[in-house]
């Protein structure tokens, strides 16, 4: 197919999609006017039944929590599957990042880069800490915070260089890490069942006042989990991701 | 304005796919394929937005004061997390599409193979 050929395929696409879209938008209710009767219900009754602040936290960990045990399985095989397909395939062999060009070096990270990096670190790990630890409070959890944690250990990796990276996460360690955040979530929740209630039932004290960092039961535990989870894959993902900066094929391009 | 949320989601959403169809280079594909999903997130916020309303979070606020609604805010949250495992494994195709065909072309890889 030609591009222009493509583009005629695409503009009769766009027509149906935006007669579509058209007809769907005059069944919505006007921007601000939102009638959502099952928001609305949770906003009423989410402090009072889990001493969480934060609904959108209360919802995706206790009213949406099975949800959110599949979606953290996503992350969790998308890590797997980042690692399966960069595996090292035959003919692939391992060199330094600072020598692509055989004839000059790659240049030295910069004092300033270094040093900015060095500096964020410690600030960006307590953000992400506190992040995946306030979920039941504020706008935060498991989600943002693993991201963030992630985050510092790409700063070490700009403040030095990939083994640098490498020595600060394991990859042993960092899989480990994961495992314990997925099956954490998987095991707070089937901890329910023994005690004969439901699956993810909410089975902690709550704690006495809404939003404290006490309070939510296993919200808050879960939230952390996820924190776990959602960092240790980011940080395998980025590293398999660097890693084929040292990979090349023999007699590659 | 009534509907102007709505046709910025129609906007991202087409700049988006258009993107995706004519692109020349694997990554910048993925990039649009991430410009097409952030539509979602506009639309979903869009639709559960109240008018006057506060965030859902009732730390500093007394309880049941009118907020917009959280159950789309928390659907916005998981759009982000598949968007961010789709985007991963799409990175490491187009690194492995390089490495077998040099190139990173889609039209130049639908001619290699099928």
């Amino acid at each position: 197919m030609t591009p222009a050929q493509r583009r005629w395929v695409f503009g009769l696409a766009v027509a149906g999609l935006a007669a579509f879209y058209l007809w769907g938008l005059s069944g919505l209710p006007g921007f601000g006017d939102y009638p959502g009767p099952y928001g609305f219900a949770v906003l009423h009754l989410a402090v009072q039944q889990t001493n969480a602040t934060g609904i959108v936290s209360a919802i995706n960990f206790e009213y949406r929590g099975f949800d959110t045990v599949g979606e953290e399985f996503i992350l969790f095989a998308a890590a797997a599957g980042t690692a399966v397909v960069l595996r090292r395939l035959r003919g692939e062999r391992e060199r330094s990042p600072v020598d692509q060009a055989a004839d000059r070096e790659g240049p030295p990270t910069s004092g300033a880069v270094r040093m900015l990096a060095l500096l964020f670190t410690g600030p960006v790990i307590v953000m992400g800490w506190w992040l995946a630890t306030h979920a039941q409070t504020n706008p935060s959890g498991g989600f943002q915070g693993g991201v963030i944690l992630a985050t510092a250990f790409v700063l070490v990796y700009l403040a030095g260089e990939f083994l640098v990276f490498k020595r600060f996460s394991p990859v042993a360690l960092t899989e480990a890490v994961e495992a314990a955040g997925a099956g954490g979530f998987a095991a707070v929740g089937v901890a329910a069942v023994p005690m004969g209630v439901a699956f993810l039932t909410n089975y902690l004290p709550l704690g006495q006042t809404p939003g404290a960092v006490s309070s939510s039961g296993t919200i808050a535990l879960i939230s952390f989990f996820v924190g776990l989870e959602v960092g240790a894959a980011f940080i395998l993902i980025i590293g398999e991701l660097l890693e084929q900066t040292l990979l090349i094929r023999q007699g590659g391009r | 304005m009534e509907y102007f949320p709505f046709v910025v989601v129609a906007w991202i959403l087409g700049v988006g796919l258009y993107g995706v169809v004519t692109s020349r280079h694997l990554v910048h594909q993925i990039i649009c394929l991430i410009v097409v999903q952030s539509s979602t997130y506009v639309l979903l916020l869009a639709v559960g937005y109240v008018t006057g309303a506060v965030a859902p979070y009732y730390f500093d606020v007394p309880d049941h004061t009118p907020a917009v609604d959280p159950v789309v805010q928390a659907l916005a949250l998981t759009d982000v997390v598949v968007e961010a495992a789709v985007t991963a494994l799409l990175l490491s195709f187009a690194i492995q599409a390089h490495k077998r065909f040099g190139t990173l072309d889609p039209q130049e890889l639908a001619s290699l193979k099928g």
